[in-house]
């Protein structure tokens, strides 16, 4: 029962992993580039919905809500700023734009919110009116699980769901993928490549906000390196279920979860992210291009 | 187009001189057997049966219409992928199991049909990365520029203006190598593969871009590479004009399956190589 | 005279720049004592010369796996704090057996290069197999895990030796260790490195800056550099011509990590409490830039970007908390900005041009 629990606080915590990394690795399928500010985004998003919670009182779905939209017109305005004029820049320049990125979006929250931590009034309050936990009871109480893990599974699957809809049936979706194939060629079907890369940017930043709100319910503070962590924890866990592969960053996202919440419950919490990334390193060596990612073969 | 006009029945076939056409040597052991050679990319049987030999100092020529597997054949003999069934004897030696780093080392060396050069370093380097495995000073002689490194770096240095004249690219040797022109560029990769030292040089379509006089000048300097390293070398090309006057031997591909192997005239006449190229007669 | 002027302009232009390089540094460092000397160096100064030094060769030997090899590592830093640790560990237990401290300093990052080295050649066998971002999230990953890892380690050393003990589950402290009275304790867990005599000095650090380049630089001009940057612009190309790949790349990689460990081992002893939390990812990214901005396989570059950019966040403090913001800001400017087109070709048109001239690393 005790690893029931365990399990599913993994997975739950998957779940928030999962969302950053169906934003990441929609990214990089396009973009092909490593987003690091993709973090940053998310410490924003959670920014901005505890500013609507605490200074405007909405509330929490709405501040998410709100979230998403400053989030989708940031990756939007990032992309559009930083990005696009490196289109045709070595890959390399990019990362480190994107690292400019980060250092300036970390920084501008510091100067907004200051360091030190804020505490996050989590999306579904931990105890009801009556004081009670808010949790789902099983197996005559011996299993809880709180409503927020339950609720952020379900956002996760749903967020999967539709993307996998959005990317495989839709126009637009189509686009994306033809973009994420082969620009020029995408260019000369009459895809018009900077609105959809854009787009691209604005769902995986809707995302990072939804993950923000979410992440944070979880950790109850707030500080302007919440995202970096989580950011990079999402990139592997993208890179885990093979780059580019929308249930594949799902699935490592999940995985990723469970490992870190088992590794700190029976072996080590000081060691739970060295376990994670070794558990990393080795799928990488067995499967080169991850769980459920394509290997493509340099063509002679 | 040219490759559709040779096979108009002796009207557009040009003349070889007779001094580049040598005769076929067969005689003494071959440097290349492969028999029963094969590869699948899945389900699909790229190439499948290939049986050739290629004599000590043969021009051999491989041809057939595009998608027939002739570069396959290529990056099979040098392992960049792996056979599925067959075996290649380079000079009586299995090359199983081998990397392409080792096949070049027993003795084979190949152009690229997508020119791949050392696009960021100087001509003179690319040419001695070729030399690579005759150099042969350590990691510590080299840093710490012992005697070694001075003597074989002049070596080397001497060397490749030596192999770099053979194609009169010895002014060009500090130019750096993705700034040349296009047809320097397929000559340049000819140097660095002559430089590795090969007893089997494969060419994959080195006329490939260029105007018949240039081909002509091609066509010299490969029997003038074979006749001064006394090396065989095995071509790809589409410019049957290239390829009915210097190669010996001749195997048609089509489909991943040999269709027909034989002389120039042996090729042109057969009725099989005719149907592959053109279609079958209504 | 003439002779000698004539000479020099026969030299090759790759062996002019690396000796330009190499006469660069030592005017810095003729420079930089000179001030000193005079005492035109304020305190603040004088405390950043022996980390410029440590980054310096830092961002060098980066640039040998990003800018010669070509692989992107996002793991550097690790290599460095393996370099630290093993370095402070070694000087400090050696305190007795070797009172000289430059010479204590010298084996300390002798020891600081081969440990580095050998996490260089453990991370290297499996992972260079891998490509591109794969191999970068992998470095990311290794770094991750050697910061965790140190951040377990108890070591103290006593007349019977050094002790160690890893402490996984986090209730073990250093006094579980039993030493000895009057034994030193030198890592603490999570607080790091302790009570470090601190013997790194400037001077030091010219000498490993000077070491450095000697190897880098003479690397990439012999056999071994040649075929590693046959690696980097064609992989199946160079093996075509028989370039043994894992073997350079090996090569490269653990030439690189042997560098930052020893660069590790001089930064450590200037410290005399250090964490393993320092060398975390974002140090790993902040050399990644000094090496991206100085210009990949540009030695010269790495050393004035990394001198530069160390400085500039220090000299920025006028803006006070603005400084990393505008930090931020230049970075993304200069990336714009380098990879302009309408500037680069006005650049092309100011500047004398170099026409296939080749740039050879």
């Amino acid at each position: 029962m005790e690893f029931l629990s365990y399990l599913i606080s993994g997975i739950s915590l998957g779940s928030v992993y999962a969302i950053i990394a169906l934003g990441y690795t929609m990214v990089y399928g396009i973009a092909k580039m490593l987003n690091f500010a993709h973090g940053d985004v998310i410490m924003v998003g959670g920014y901005v919905s505890f500013c609507a919670v605490s200074y405007l009182g909405l509330p929490g779905w709405l501040s998410v809500v709100l979230a998403m939209a400053v989030c989708t017109a940031l990756g939007v305005v990032i992309e559009g700023l930083a990005y696009k004029p490196l289109r045709q820049a070595t890959s390399l320049a990019v990362l480190i734009t994107a690292i400019g990125v980060s250092y300036f979006l970390q920084n501008a929250a510091q100067l907004i919110w200051g360091a030190s931590p804020k505490g996050y009034t989590p999306l579904i309050p931990t105890t009801n009116a009556q004081g009670e936990p808010n949790t789902l009871r099983l197996f005559g109480g011996q299993l809880s699980i709180s409503y927020i893990s339950l609720f952020t599974m379900g956002a996760c699957i749903v967020i999967m769901v539709l993307l996998t809809f959005f990317t495989g049936r839709t126009k637009l979706g189509k686009a994306m993928r033809a973009c994420s194939e082969d620009k020029g060629a995408a260019q000369l079907m009459g895809i018009n490549v900077n609105a959809t890369i854009s787009l691209t940017f604005a769902i995986g930043s809707a995302l990072a906000a939804v993950a923000g709100g979410l992440l944070c319910s979880f950790t109850t503070s707030l500080m302007p390196t919440t995202g970096s962590m989580p950011g990079i924890k999402a990139f592997t866990a993208a890179v885990f279920g093979g780059i580019g592969s929308i249930p594949g960053a799902f699935l490592g996202g999940i995985l990723l979860g469970v490992i870190e919440s088992l590794a700190k419950a029976y072996i080590s919490t000081q060691l739970a992210n060295a376990i994670l990334f070794a558990v990393l390193i080795i799928v990488l060596l067995v499967k080169p291009s991850g769980l459920l990612g394509r290997y493509v073969p340099e063509k002679v | 187009m040219a490759e559709k006009k040779v096979f108009e029945k002796g009207k557009m076939v040009p003349v070889p001189s007779v001094s580049i056409i040598p005769e076929r040597d067969l005689g003494k052991t071959p440097i290349l057997e492969c028999s029963h050679l094969g590869i699948d990319f899945g389900g699909l049987t790229a190439v499948n049966e290939f049986n050739i030999t290629v004599g000590r100092t043969e021009i051999a020529g491989l041809i057939g219409p595009n998608g027939a597997g002739k570069t396959t054949v290529f990056n099979l003999l040098t392992k960049v992928y792996q056979p599925t069934r067959g075996t290649i004897l380079l000079d009586g030696i299995d090359t199983h199991g081998k990397n392409p780093a080792q096949i070049n080392r027993m003795g084979i060396a190949r152009t690229f049909q997508n020119i791949r050069l050392f696009n960021n370093l100087s001509v003179e380097d690319n040419v001695k990365i070729g030399l690579h495995n005759q150099e042969k000073y350590s990691m510590v002689s080299g840093i710490l520029r012992l005697p070694r490194y001075w003597r074989q770096e002049k070596a080397a240095h001497q060397r490749a203006l030596e192999l770099l004249s053979i194609f009169d690219m010895q002014d060009m040797a500090n130019y750096q190598a993705g700034s040349l022109p296009y047809g320097a560029q397929r000559r340049l990769e000819i140097v660095r593969a002559l430089a590795t030292n090969p007893s089997l040089l494969l060419l994959d379509e080195p006329a490939a871009g260029m105007n018949p006089s240039e081909t002509a000048e091609l066509m010299e300097n490969i029997v003038k590479i074979r006749d001064t390293f006394q090396i065989a070398i095995m071509l790809i090309e589409h410019d049957m004009s290239l390829v009915m006057g210097i190669c010996e031997g001749i195997c048609v591909l089509n489909f991943g399956q040999i269709i027909a192997k034989g002389t120039a005239e042996e090729i042109q006449s057969n009725p099989t190589v005719i149907e592959a190229y053109l279609g079958k007669q209504q | 005279m003439k002779k000698l002027t004539q000479k020099i302009k026969g030299l090759k232009k790759t062996t002019k720049v690396d000796f330009a390089t190499y006469l660069g540094v030592v005017l810095a460092f003729a420079a930089v004592t000179l001030l000193g000397r005079l005492g035109l160096l304020n305190r603040f100064l004088t405390g950043m010369l022996v980390p410029i030094c440590a980054y310096i060769v830092m961002a060098v030997s980066l640039n040998l796996t990003v800018g010669i090899l070509g692989e992107l590592s996002l793991g550097h830093a690790g290599f460095m704090s393996v370099g630290a640790f093993s370095g402070v560990i070694a000087a400090q237990s050696l305190q007795a057996s070797i009172p000289s401290a430059p010479v204590r300093l010298a084996v300390a990052i002798l020891v600081g290069a081969v440990f580095a080295s050998a996490a260089g050649f453990i991370v290297g066998v499996p992972v260079l197999r891998l490509r591109g971002d794969y191999l970068a999230i992998v470095t990311l990953a290794f770094g991750e895990i050697i910061k965790e890892l140190i951040n377990c380690l108890l070591v103290g050393y006593d007349s019977r030796g050094l002790h160690m003990a890893f402490n996984i589950n986090g209730s073990l402290t250093i006094s579980d260790l039993g030493l000895e009275p009057e034994g030193i304790a030198i890592i603490k867990g999570a607080q790091g490195a302790t009570g470090t005599t601190t013997i790194a000095t400037f001077t030091a650090g010219f000498i490993l800056i000077m070491i450095t380049l000697v190897i880098v630089l003479n690397l990439v001009r012999s056999r071994a550099g040649r075929a590693i940057m046959a690696l980097r612009d064609n992989r199946i190309a160079a093996e075509s011509v028989g370039v043994n790949v894992t073997k350079y790349k090996l090569m490269a990689f653990v030439t690189s990590a042997a560098l930052a460990g020893a660069a590790g081992a001089l930064y450590g002893l200037n410290y005399s409490n250090l964490a393993a939390s320092k060398f975390s990812f974002d140090t790993s990214i902040l050399v990644l830039v000094y090496v991206v901005l100085g210009g990949l396989g540009n030695m010269w570059g790495s050393i004035v970007a990394a001198a530069v950019l160390y400085i500039l966040p220090e000299a920025l403090r006028e803006f006070a908390d603005y400084r990393m913001l505008v930090y931020a800001v230049v970075l993304i400017l200069v990336m714009l900005a380098t990879n302009n087109d309408q500037l680069k070709a006005l650049a092309g048109r100011i500047l004398p041009k170099r026409k296939g001239a080749a740039d050879n690393g």
